[in-house]
């Protein structure tokens, strides 16, 4: 595979703005999409990730900003743009009333998927999706699972080079949302650039090479989960138990402990792992018997109330580090002490040679 | 513009007109109903029944056609002569109102309907230009009801020949009034009456609020298209080619204005856009 950091990103958005009436849909929106990879738009509901995919195919024209979608603009050539993208919206957004292979069939000829061999490209794109058994029956007797699936062997079928998934795996089991999820990772080993929103955040877990955080219209912050986990949860934490919790309350006044908290475990921030082996050894002469000393791997939603809080912090007038100079004492962890967050939600920052 | 395009989103929409029996059904009742029921009833009533009452309250009716309606009548019996006169003349405004209660109907829905349904999305992020759309919509919304009235039309040709035709001397029907009303006059009104219905179907928020609208709006228009048909019938041939005329202009003018109510936008249902 090409190397993939020097390749100009798909879609560029700079200070993207558009309004719905008194509602402010998107507020200098500003994010790449890097080519070949998963791009995850993270934000609660109303947090304008529709409205920024509707713009990245042209089928919305904000007013404000630039946007460059392999170079050029949607809003004045959609038409270069749109035949390039495939689309999953949140609602599958298939025809009830025609199978599914009339379904994939309107689509293919909208697309100018030529005909020959066309039987054979329909046929192939349910197969790979788990839904050629169904393609004979009418859309409107399909669970959820298989119109989503439909939905997206739709999305593939004209070989989009961009792949625009809104929320796919709404409303399904999990069983099918993890299928769901793992072709969407199979569609980038084949060089396609994806584009997908979500609020779940254990969706996007291990899926998202890059994370853009969305609210109210505006992109929070933008990297590589690491790149993220390094800015906004800089502190090693670790989680500790043992036969009587309330010991673990010295933990607090140790030297390199920086952040301490007990509800049902102890959960602490350090200023480096190397600190864990002194620790347990201080305990442990101190008579605790020590149950469970593990390293907390941040998970994403850790990441994401992490970015939520500085931003609550942002608004409260607090100042903040800038994204090259990251804060030294743990951003997350001092947001939360801050905002009267639990520390729970945010321990984390194990390092993966510490975990091991 | 990709007429390839167009034809394909016709053809899908049409498509699932066919699918729909809960639509195709009521439109075929109402077909056979003003084509062939009535006339069928009339007409037997006045040749075979021989119902003198009703034929001569018919032929006083025909006193107040105009004259150049009156020279064309046919027929050597009073039989006949009704029979033809309601043939040719009175039954024009079925010709109108069976096509535009059809295309109405399916027109409010079509454009609201993707969105209601979610597939204006798909519609929105797809190559389709707007105007691909909306001209496939148009297509998709007047062929049922044109194609309806067509059928109607040779059906109640052949019922009109069979049962009024030994009155009058032989088959008669269709006239040549008749063939400009049908291919020349009837096509623009429709056009016409669609453009503001998809119009309409593009701005307002459910399919039920479009289908009211373009009731407002399809009723004065079968009214005129009423009056226009009889006027064409009653007139020379020349009288039914301008009035075919005038409606095509109009038409072609609300057509190419119409094509700008669809929007991308619209298609999402973009709250302040629709």
């Amino acid at each position: 595979m090409a190397d993939q950091t020097s390749l100009p990103p798909t879609v560029s958005l700079r200070g993207v703005g558009h309004r719905f009436g008194d509602v402010q849909a998107l507020d200098e929106l500003t994010f790449d999409v890097p080519a070949r990879r998963i791009t995850v738009l993270l934000g609660p509901n109303g947090a304008g990730k529709t409205t920024a995919i509707r713009s990245i195919t042209g089928a919305l024209s904000p007013k404000a900003g630039d946007i460059s979608v392999f170079g050029t603009d949607p809003r004045g050539e959609g038409d270069q743009v749109r035949p390039r993208c495939g689309v999953v919206s949140a609602k599958p957004a298939l025809y009830d009333r025609l199978s599914g292979y009339d379904n994939l069939l309107y689509s293919a000829q909208l697309y100018d998927v030529p005909a020959a061999g066309l039987r054979q490209k329909i046929v192939a794109a349910a197969e790979r999706f788990g839904i050629a058994d169904a393609l004979d029956h009418q859309v409107g007797g399909y669970s959820t699972g298989m119109k989503t699936r439909l939905a997206l062997s739709r999305s593939t079928l004209h070989d989009p080079d961009l792949l625009l998934f809104d929320e796919p795996t709404s409303g399904l089991d999990p069983e099918s949302s993890q299928a769901v999820l793992d072709l969407i990772r199979e569609m980038t080993n084949d060089g396609k650039t994806v584009v997908m929103c979500t609020h779940l955040l254990a969706e996007a877990e291990g899926l998202a090479d890059h994370i853009v955080v969305m609210e109210a219209g505006h992109a929070l912050c933008t990297g590589t989960p690491d790149e993220l986990t390094e800015r906004y949860l800089p502190a090693a934490m670790v989680v500790l138990d043992a036969e009587a919790p309330d010991q673990l309350d010295r933990l607090a006044h140790m030297t390199g402990v920086i952040g301490y908290d007990r509800t049902d475990v102890a959960r602490i921030e350090l200023d480096g792992f190397g600190r864990v082996p002194d620790l347990v050894l201080s305990l442990a002469r101190d008579g605790v018997r020590l149950t469970r000393v593990e390293p907390h791997v941040p998970t994403l939603e850790d990441l994401y109330f992490a970015v939520r809080r500085e931003r609550t912090e942002l608004l409260a007038g607090r100042p903040l580090p800038t994204l090259d100079t990251p804060d030294p004492q743990g951003f997350g962890r001092a947001n939360a002490r801050s905002a009267g967050v639990s520390t729970t939600e945010t321990v984390g920052a194990g390092h993966e040679e510490v975990s091991a | 513009m990709n007429w390839k395009r167009m034809w394909i989103v016709a053809r899908t929409d049409l498509k699932q007109l066919a699918q729909a029996k809960d639509y195709w059904v009521p439109m075929v009742a109402l077909g056979a109903l003003f084509f062939l029921v009535v006339p069928a009833i009339l007409l037997l009533t006045i040749t075979k029944i021989g119902n003198v009452e009703i034929v001569n309250q018919i032929s006083n009716t025909l006193k107040v056609l105009p004259k150049a309606a009156q020279s064309q009548i046919r027929g050597t019996s009073p039989e006949g002569k009704t029979s033809f006169a309601l043939a040719v003349f009175l039954f024009a405004p079925v010709a109108v109102v069976v096509p535009l209660t059809i295309s109405t109907a399916v027109g409010a829905a079509t454009i609201v309907g993707e969105r209601e349904r979610g597939t204006g999305e798909f519609l929105a992020h797809s190559p389709a230009s707007a105007r691909e759309i909306y001209l496939g919509k148009l297509i998709a919304s007047l062929v049922p009801g044109y194609l309806t009235t067509i059928v109607g039309f040779g059906l109640y040709s052949v019922l009109v020949n069979v049962i009024a035709g030994p009155e009058v001397g032989g088959w008669f029907f269709p006239t040549a009034q008749w063939w400009i009303l049908m291919f020349w006059v009837i096509p623009p009104f429709l056009a016409f009456t669609l453009s503001l219905v998809l119009r309409l179907s593009a701005r307002v928020k459910s399919t039920a609020a479009a289908q009211q609208a373009s009731g407002l709006v399809s009723l004065p228009l079968i009214m005129i298209a009423y009056g226009q048909s009889s006027g064409a019938l009653f007139g020379a041939q020349v009288s039914g080619f301008y009035v075919g005329l005038v409606a095509w202009v109009i038409a072609i003018v609300s057509l190419s204005r119409g094509v700008r109510s669809v929007t991308r936008a619209r298609l999402l249902g973009v709250a302040n856009e629709v």
